[in-house]
């Protein structure tokens, strides 16, 4: 069963002069996890506001478990969390005071509102700052405790608007441990990123979009093999550069590109670990030890480079 | 019922953050106690009222105005903090009443309200008001003040949910309120103005509201330049209409405008 289905979505701003969505179609399987990957300004934010009755969309139409969003969104207001780009919780009051607060506007009553709140504290490692006000929170707290303002109710779908932005690499690990135990306990999850790592890492199938429409979706491996095969790559010393680059044009029969600055020499290969392994004995008979060798599937990266021809960064350095 | 408890929950909150940030409440009548004792000891000897009890009788109902007219600040800088914080969403997003935030500052607002008046009642005990009407008139006069108050509260929810950037908020309430509060006749008979701000001052609200409250409070009131008008003749009743125009104009606006707040 689909929990998110988004059909021909449009939404412009500015009266009509910014066309944010421009028909967008995208669904998501129950229990799994949809990355909505693309660029700044590519509709992501847009997609997910209207997916959670913030926004109306000028026309097309969307469910979300079932539900109308347009003609129902009270009632989608039950079966959601959203948590958003900015952690939208009360910066003043503590983490214990937010949770607490929300936990009563869902309803629970006071008493059971403490007790989820104390839960909810307790799972996301903030049981010692819970008396703290927000405001001196570090920016992976703020996140995680945002994302627990959103679990109070546990939810039926739950929309992450690019949980780790602005977050430091051990706030981005912490957060992605937190988002995949919540997708093994089987929620329905749609995870905007700009981050190719990220959806590669958390999710179950990726929709590349850019201005406003899909252009591509499948999983992180289907994705990959549409834009071409791996590459072996090989790092030496350099005396050994010139040796090593006859090795792997007799292996990969292609003459390969070397990069001078980090001496690495790749070639695109057909056949595998296998042209690993003739490498790797080509080189141990030359008496050549690499810095490093690997073979690399092509990056999101280069899936977005390859599907809108201009790459992630650089489209938004452009803006 | 449900929207009247989550309203309540709203408020509540507004008031715990007063007891985390004890300092805006501190702030929020040190202001006006500030004015009172300016305007008492600076203008109080160089403005002849005419009245028993001096200056400081007419003063104190023109600053109680002033001081709830400034309640459109706090709300509008309130709600675009939440705005910008990403706040209106998470609440927006939640099952619960839709008016519920704004409802709820409001009132909470009116709270602060209260606390703020009583200090400033004190305050101009101390240097010499002395409200000459009777307890009951004393307090329908402070009940109408939170009125008026909770009014512009809801236009200061427009400016606060309408506001593209939090820091304009503070200078359009600024620019709304102050001229407002000034060309009145709350802390100098308006005789002395240019006839076309007579006109303006006679029917500005604050005047009406002051002149509401000088009667609430046992004084006769002093009016400029067309004595025997509507408004001069009938405060009360004028600042009634008032406040009921404005709540009917705001409060359905700011409603719509929390709704769409991202469209």
């Amino acid at each position: 069963m689909k929990s998110i289905i988004a059909e021909d979505l449009v939404k412009s701003y500015d009266k009509g002069t910014v066309r944010a969505l421009d028909g967008l179609n995208l669904d998501v399987e129950e229990g799994t996890v949809l990355g909505v990957l693309g660029p700044n300004g590519a509709g992501k934010t847009t997609t997910v506001r209207i997916l959670s009755t913030l926004l109306r969309p000028d026309s097309g139409r969307a469910t979300v478990a079932g539900i109308d969003v347009i003609k129902n969104p009270e009632k989608v207001r039950e079966v959601i969390g959203l948590s958003g780009q900015y952690a939208a919780v009360d910066e003043i009051l503590t983490g214990y005071d937010n949770l607490v607060m929300f936990g009563q506007l869902y309803h629970l009553g006071k008493k059971n509102s403490v007790i989820r709140a104390n839960e909810l504290l307790e799972r996301f490692g903030l049981t010692d700052a819970a008396t703290r006000p927000i405001k001196t929170y570090s920016g992976g707290m703020r996140r995680r405790l945002d994302l627990a303002a959103s679990l109070i109710v546990k939810p039926k779908v739950l929309f992450l608007d690019e949980p780790t932005t602005g977050l430091d690499p051990r706030g981005r690990q912490d957060m992605w441990g937190v988002i995949e135990d919540l997708v093994k306990e089987g929620v329905t999850l749609l995870l905007t990123t700009q981050y190719l790592e990220e959806a590669d890492q958390l999710a179950d199938e990726i929709a590349v979009i850019d201005t406003g429409k899909v252009i591509a979706r499948g999983t992180s491996d289907a994705l990959k093999k549409q834009v071409g095969g791996e590459r072996l790559e090989v790092v030496v010393e350099s005396q050994h550069v010139a040796r090593t680059l006859e090795i792997v044009t007799t292996v990969a029969g292609i003459t390969p590109s070397f990069d001078e600055g980090i001496r690495q020499i790749s070639a695109p290969v057909s056949t595998g670990s296998k042209a690993l392994l003739d490498v790797l004995k080509s080189l141990d008979e030359a008496g050549i030890h690499p810095l490093d060798i690997g073979l690399k599937r092509p990056s999101l990266d280069d899936v977005f480079l390859s599907l809108t021809g201009h790459s992630a960064e650089a489209k938004e350095e452009a803006k | 019922m449900s929207a009247f408890q989550d309203t309540l929950i709203i408020t509540q909150r507004q008031l715990r953050l007063l007891t985390r940030v004890p300092e805006v409440l501190i702030f929020s009548t040190i202001q006006p106690v500030m004015f009172v004792l300016l305007f008492r000891y600076v203008f109080g000897g160089s403005i002849d009222t005419g009245q028993p009890g001096g200056y400081v009788q007419l003063l104190m109902p023109g600053i109680f105005v002033q001081t709830v007219a400034f309640t459109l600040a706090g709300t509008a800088s309130g709600l675009a903090e939440d705005m910008k914080k990403g706040l209106i969403d998470r609440f927006r997003s939640l099952p619960i009443s839709q008016s519920a935030l704004v409802v709820g500052r409001t009132l909470g607002d009116s709270l602060l309200n209260i606390v703020v008046l009583l200090v400033m009642g004190i305050a101009g005990y101390a240097v010499g008001w002395r409200p000459s009407s009777g307890a009951g008139n004393v307090a329908l006069g402070f009940l109408f003040l939170l009125l008026f108050g909770y009014a512009l509260s809801w236009v200061g929810a427009l400016v606060g949910l309408s506001a593209s950037d939090a820091r304009v908020v503070q200078n359009v309430s600024f620019i709304v309120t102050f001229p407002l509060t000034f060309l009145s006749n709350a802390f100098a008979p308006t005789t002395g103005m240019p006839r076309a701000l007579q006109y303006f001052a006679e029917w500005n609200p604050v005047s009406t509201m002051v002149a509401a409250c000088r009667e609430l409070f046992g004084l006769e009131n002093q009016f400029g330049a067309t004595a025997g008008s509507f408004p001069s003749e009938h405060p009360l009743t004028t600042s009634l209409i008032y406040i009921v125009i404005i709540m009917a104009i705001f409060i359905p606006l700011s409603l719509r405008r929390y709704r769409n707040a991202s469209n």
